[in-house]
């Protein structure tokens, strides 16, 4: 009977899931992502004008266009490149703009704006610019970067460029409190978008060379592995560093994310939980050490505090009014367009676009945008696992991580789980750097996943082979 | 715009949005189930019944041969470290050592890396076998020299170690 076991077991094949290159997949996919914006834009203008918005049919053209650029590039440049990435952003950016061209028609918006600056501008044509730029960084990435190995020759350099562009902003004048953006030409740039993906060529540059010494060189103490002192340095110096944008920015989100980053990164490279509990530890200490003394900071922990407080309403209403909005949403949402969202006034269209969605689509809608953006986590953690080199594993773990924790800071900050920051949305929120930077992570996300995924080429005939495999008689 | 129509317009954008993430991860579901593990023998098409049958067949037969409602089908350590450890028999060779890929690991010091076997013999009697062990191994008070059936309830020791079959 035992033979008979073997006799089944032994004459199997485990085949990977097919490696065909899935581009038709993606090109459905894409359809469906372009048809649901579309959808939500006629729902909108119906609400809102009573008929469908004029725009539309262009509208959906743009988007459709934009997508099949995309779309065409993946097809010819990075052809066994993930099926999902490109669809899961196309829906988030063109969800997006709906919701900025939706908060773009409410008067209360158009009133405030007239109230402060005299005149009101519509800013869903800028973030379909910006889309466009996106996804033209998107088609750079793709053209230019055909290994992502190439990368790795610039880890030192990215780490400096990453250093100047989270420096850079301290320069310039503060805006709403939180130095975060840079002016140039005309130009807001908010750079820390940037150097989020610098960042992680960085960490993944100088994890895969230092992880031996970092995983290995340890003693064991109650359950856990203890770095040695001296390798406990990097983790030091990266905490000083985004205690000090802390402190100087005042930015608790890009402090977060960069930090968080670090350790994400570690544990992946040295598989040692021990880092995740020091990175816990170190970034409580820091957020409650700084917190005690930037009046910026406290302001916002009052405001995540006690959000319906005398003294918090007297000084912004945004986060109440954003709580007010996901409560009224309820479970099915009130409507596209039918929500009064726009109550929460500045940043209702970048920060706070989650308000929206709360309340106009109820915590289903919530709940499936929630899971689109963990189905993007979900792709670059499996990218990262199907990686062959390390370099590109670290990177993949750390683009999607950078993501994730941005998602989280932002969605926890608007729901009154994490105090307040200055991020956006990835995709979904109005901001320029934000939407082209995060097609150009999802464009190296591709290149990765297409390196990975792509069959491996045949192995390249020797020159002696003919002669020694020459059947003499 | 009616009521209604708003209505139907909202429920049937949700549905859609969620439609959107069924769909994707039905895109991506040989991750979520892991690797496809297909049968060679099944692609020759000839084969196929045949084997099928075979393995169906398989746990009728092995029961009767056994011996109907008497078989043992756990077996039991009753001693030492790994007291109260029970594996189920279901036809397959059991290996006991101290090696790590044996189906019981002792943690016996006076048990050999790979010490003996138990294994079902054709008729469906459980056998057990020592593998040339340093201490030996006994079944009652006898050590065994060669491969012995194992009567019900009858102990066998090991270092410190005792385990017995049962219904």
């Amino acid at each position: 009977m035992s033979s008979n076991i073997s006799n089944t077991g032994g004459h199997s094949t485990v085949s990977s899931g097919g490696l065909p290159s899935r581009r038709n997949t993606e090109l459905a996919m894409l359809v469906f992502a372009v048809l649901i914006p579309v959808f939500a834009y006629a729902n909108v203008g119906l609400a809102v004008n009573d008929e469908l918005p004029s725009g539309m049919l262009g509208y959906g053209l743009g988007l459709g266009l934009l997508a099949g650029v995309g779309h065409l590039v993946v097809r010819r440049w990075a052809p066994y490149a993930d099926p999902l990435l490109l669809p899961l952003a196309t829906l988030l950016n063109g969800f997006g703009l709906v919701l900025i061209w939706r908060l773009d028609q409410s008067e209360r918006l158009h009133q405030r704006a007239e109230d402060l600056f005299g005149a009101f501008s519509p800013d869903a044509p800028g973030q379909l610019m910006y889309s466009a730029i996106g996804i033209a960084l998107f088609v750079g990435v793709l053209l230019l970067l055909k290994d992502h190995r190439v990368l790795q020759r610039y880890t030192y350099i990215s780490m400096v460029a990453a250093l100047v562009l989270l420096v850079l902003p301290v320069f310039f004048k503060p805006v709403n409190g939180a130095r975060i953006w840079i002016n140039i030409a005309g130009f807001t740039i908010q750079p820390a978008e940037f150097a989020k993906i610098i960042i992680a060529v960085f960490f993944a540059g100088y994890l895969m060379v230092k992880r031996d010494a970092l995983a290995l060189a340890s003693r064991r103490f109650m359950g856990m592995y203890l770095p040695r002192g001296r390798d406990l340095g990097p983790i030091f110096v990266i905490w000083a560093l985004s205690l000090m944008i802390l402190v100087f920015e005042t930015d608790l989100g890009t402090s977060l994310l960069f930090f968080g980053l670090f350790v994400i990164m570690l544990y992946v490279a040295t598989e040692r939980t021990s880092w995740i509990v020091f990175g816990l530890v170190l970034s409580a200490v820091g957020a409650v050490a700084v917190a005690s003394f930037e009046p910026h900071v406290q302001d916002r922990v009052q405001a995540w505090l006690h959000p319906f407080a005398e003294e918090t309403m007297a000084q912004s209403d945004q986060v109440a009014q954003a709580l007010w909005a996901f409560g009224s949403g309820g479970v099915l949402g009130t409507g596209l367009g039918q929500g009064n969202s726009d109550l929460i006034g500045f940043a209702a269209n970048s920060d706070f676009i989650l308000a929206t969605v709360g309340e106009e689509l109820g915590l289903t809608g919530m709940m499936a945008l929630l899971l689109i953006y963990g189905l993007i986590v979900e792709r670059g953690v499996r990218i990262s696992l199907a990686a062959r080199d390390p370099f590109g594993k670290l990177l993949a773990i750390g683009l999607s991580g950078a993501f994730g924790l941005q998602v989280f800071v932002v969605a926890g900050g608007v729901m009154g789980l994490i105090p307040l920051t200055g991020m956006t949305m990835p995709f979904l929120a109005y901001g320029g750097s934000s939407v082209i930077a995060n097609w150009a992570l999802v464009g190296i996300l591709m290149r990765i996943s297409d390196t990975a995924r792509r069959p491996a080429p045949a192995p390249a005939p020797s020159p002696d082979a003919e002669m020694t495999q020459v059947v003499r008689p | 715009m009616s009521e209604l129509t708003l209505t139907v317009m909202r429920l049937g954008f949700l549905a859609v949005l969620w439609l959107f993430v069924i769909v994707s991860v039905q895109v991506i579901r040989s991750d979520l189930f892991g690797t496809r593990v297909t049968q060679r023998a099944a692609r020759r098409e000839g084969q196929r019944p045949q084997q099928r049958q075979q393995q169906r067949r398989q746990p009728q037969e092995s029961r009767r041969g056994r011996g109907g409602r008497n078989a043992p089908t756990k077996l039991v350590v009753s001693e030492g470290s790994l007291t109260g450890t029970t594996v189920a028999l279901q036809g397959q060779t059991i290996t006991l050592g101290r090696a790590h890929d044996s189906t019981i690991v002792l943690d016996d010091d006076y048990a050999s890396s790979r010490h003996a076997r138990i294994y079902p013999d054709r008729d469906g009697r459980w056998i057990v076998e020592d593998l040339g062990s340093t201490n030996g191994t006994y079944l009652g008070r006898n050590r065994l020299t060669t491969p012995t059936p194992i009567p019900p309830s009858e102990p066998i020791r090991i270092g410190k170690t005792v385990i017995e079959l049962r219904k």
